[in-house]
């Protein structure tokens, strides 16, 4: 849904009219950002009851996208609950719980409907349609992207000149060349499966069928936030493994859909209101001219 | 004390430059209180002004990847505009209410609107990032029309638009530019009805940015209505920004003011105190109700909900109050007072939103607190704001009255209406 030069000078002219902005605003922001159906576009389902720690996806990701390479024989980085960073895409945490030792990878769960992507005033967040949601270098750095991420994702290089909003971009470069994403390649355990988020909800569900003993019956990121890209098996209770489970199932767009609904409405029925008292106050006025020099 | 303003003749380009140099010279004195506080601190910030273009955001600021918002959004950028919502009011009531009574302080306003709404979107530009893409949202070829950040952002930049026409007579009377000054001044109407539905959208976009921060903004403080709340709360905000500025420019300006507008200015200040006080009790109706429709009554008992009562009843509903007996008794005093507190109500609203009550489960020592280097770089462009502001109103017809060309065909409009109206709109002015 690009905007061409033509319709942005129409935009333009009608906007300083200030009368008929109405149409600048309905057919484009009402418009559902992502409009790409939920279960086609390509995820990774993570089964954290076969994580075993091994930190691989952390190196292979780092290596993907150039960044240092972490100690992965470390095992202190551990004792710490870890977010992502500028030059960690990807983190695993463990998590003592009353079902042992769980792992747990972290990174951008490339909503369906991002609440980053609806932030960006300038599309340098993007959701692809196959899938991952991409950061461009005509971003402004204004950071709107942070405070709209229900996980915290988009990391910010405060520490730069020419700072970059940092995040997991489901290896975007290599999903071109028909790669997989490095994390994915290179996990030894499977705990990680790469496929279209279809399939994955299905995989999840089979999983879940065949051992319930071993699996909560949810998918995390199935429903929340509208659905993610990244899908999530435990055996434990979410809450219990770093997950915020009090997000609900509203996409993050929709929270603004009802101030972006009432624009149009403002710019339309403001002045016409505004005009009208001004032609009131103007007669009244002028009677009350004539009146004074008539005496 | 009256001074002599000097009509300038200009007619080529060589008088203008000539002009426009003698009236960049300082006027009046150089060490007073003021300029040996604020001197130093504009230099000292632009020099961290530099250093943070040079080394990035981290190198000045402590904001983080938890806090990525700190005081130049929070306080510079979302109190400003609140606080520069006098103009956009005064402008409604002046222009299209058409009450002659608040015409004196309505100028001073607009300047302020104006040049608060520059200098705030220059604490914008240091603040992000990448401030060389800060075109993008205006030219290029990727709109993210979806965003409210967008919507503010255009409404930023066609609002100071619409502020300019409306100050801009006062810029061709101080140049002497007759023919421009008409034509200027035959747009201000359309100006200031354009200007008002781009403020009613913005004031409450700048709340509405908050909206998809559901899950780390305070369940007291978080409701789909924050938006109608910041619109709301910066009807109050704008209007007690006129009766403080005003306060102080009418001590400090004091000789360019004319006999009938020091007499008038007490029953402005009332008038003004009256709009406030009818603003700040419908936002508290509103705060009021959804406190109870969004059932959140057993958070008052935690801290959090202390510090929301703080902010509720002492820097709305008290000033609310004290504005209500200040217009019953005619008390200036307690009316400045009022203004003061609500300002100081709006300062701590903002903030809220923006990094106090915003991850509220955050501990202390992990949470956002404005480093020295921030504080002084938002000293420097607020002490830079007054002494632009100064610089104009010791230039142009601001305060004073306009020159008599321009001022010609209003004096006989004015001698005949007030003349034979005097009791009839003393009735209908608000």
């Amino acid at each position: 849904m690009g905007i061409d030069r033509r319709s942005l000078l129409k935009v333009l002219g009608l906007g300083v009219a200030g009368v008929a902005s109405g149409q600048m605003a309905t057919p484009n922001l009402l418009k559902a950002e992502a409009v790409v159906p939920l279960k086609q576009f390509v995820g990774v389902l993570v089964d954290t009851t076969r994580c075993v720690g091994c930190r691989s996806c952390e190196a292979a990701c780092a290596e993907a996208h150039h960044l240092p390479s972490p100690d992965t024989g470390d095992e202190s980085v551990f004792e710490k609950e870890r977010q992502t960073t500028v030059s960690q895409l990807t983190v695993v945490n463990r998590y003592k719980t009353d079902k042992g030792e769980v792992f747990v990878k972290k990174q951008c769960m490339h909503c369906g409907q991002p609440g980053c992507v609806a932030a960006c005033l300038v599309k340098a967040m993007e959701k692809r349609k196959e899938g991952p949601v991409t950061w461009d270098t005509n971003c402004m750095g204004c950071r709107y992207c942070m405070p709209s991420c229900p996980f915290e994702i988009p990391k910010f290089e405060y520490q730069s000149s020419n700072p970059k909003i940092r995040k997991c971009d489901l290896c975007w470069d290599r999903l071109g060349k028909k790669e997989k994403p490095a994390c994915v390649e290179n996990c030894p355990e499977e705990a990680l499966l790469f496929g279209s988020r279809k399939e994955l909800i299905e995989e999840a569900n089979r999983r879940i069928y065949q051992k319930p003993g071993n699996y909560l019956t949810h998918i995390y990121g199935e429903h929340e936030v509208g659905g993610t890209g990244y899908l999530y098996l435990s055996k434990v209770p979410f809450e219990q493994i770093g997950f915020r489970t009090d997000l609900g199932t509203t996409p993050y767009p929709e929270f603004t859909k009802g101030f972006l609904y009432s624009v149009p409405l403002v710019l339309l029925l403001w002045p016409a209101f505004l005009i009208g008292v001004n032609t009131v106050t103007k007669r009244e006025q002028e009677i009350r001219r004539k009146g004074g020099e008539r005496e | 004390m009256n001074e002599v303003v000097t009509v300038p003749e200009i007619k080529n380009l060589k008088d203008f430059w000539v002009f426009i140099r003698s009236e960049l010279k300082p006027k009046g004195k150089i060490f007073t209180t003021f300029n040996v506080i604020s001197f130093p601190i504009i230099v000292l910030g632009a020099f961290l002004i530099v250093f943070r273009l040079a080394k990035g955001l981290g190198a000045v600021t402590n904001l983080s990847q938890e806090f990525p918002w700190g005081i130049w959004i929070g306080f510079d950028v979302m109190v400003g505009v609140a606080f520069a919502g006098g103009a956009y009011i005064l402008t409604f009531v002046v222009y299209i209410l058409r009450s002659e009574k608040y015409h004196p302080v309505v100028r001073a306003t607009v300047l302020n609107g104006f040049l608060a709404y520059v200098f705030y979107a220059g604490a914008i530009l240091l603040d992000l990032g990448r401030w060389w893409n800060i075109v993008n949202p205006i030219l290029g070829n990727k709109f993210g029309v979806n965003s409210v950040l967008f919507l503010v952002s255009w409404h930023f930049l066609l609002y100071m638009i619409s502020l300019f026409i409306e100050f801009s007579p006062t810029v061709a009377e101080w140049l002497g530019f007759k023919r421009i000054r008409k034509i200027l001044a035959s747009l201000t109407v359309g100006a200031v009805i354009f200007g008002i539905a781009l403020s009613t959208l913005h004031q409450s976009g700048l709340g509405a940015l908050f909206l998809m921060a559901k899950d780390k903004i305070h369940p007291l403080w978080y409701t789909e209505f924050i938006p109608v709340l910041f619109f709301v709360s910066s009807i109050f905000a704008g209007l007690s920004m006129v009766i403080f500025e005003g306060t102080i420019s009418h001590k400090v300006f004091a000789h360019q003011i004319d006999h009938d507008h020091h007499a008038s200015f007490d029953r402005i200040l009332t008038g003004l105190g009256k709009g406030c006080a009818g603003a700040l009790f419908v936002y508290f109706f509103m705060k009021i109700l959804i406190l109870i429709h969004g059932k959140q009554w057993p958070l008052l008992a935690t801290p959090m909900g202390t510090w929301y009562l703080i902010e509720l009843i002492g820097l709305v509903l008290l000033p609310c109050i004290l504005f209500l007996h200040g217009v019953r008794y005619q008390n200036l005093v307690v009316i400045r007072m009022a203004a003061i507190l609500s300002m100081l109500g709006i300062i701590i609203n903002r903030l809220n939103y923006s990094v106090i009550a915003y991850k509220w489960y955050v501990p202390l020592s992990q949470r956002y607190i404005p480093s020295w280097m921030e504080i002084v770089i938002t000293l420097c462009i607020l002490f830079t704001e007054v002494w632009v502001f100064r610089w104009i109103v010791n230039r142009m017809p601001v305060l004073r009255e306009s020159p008599e060309w321009a001022m010609e065909e209003k004096i006989i409009k004015k001698s005949v209406t007030i003349r034979k109206e005097a009791p009839q709109w003393k009735v209908s002015a608000m």
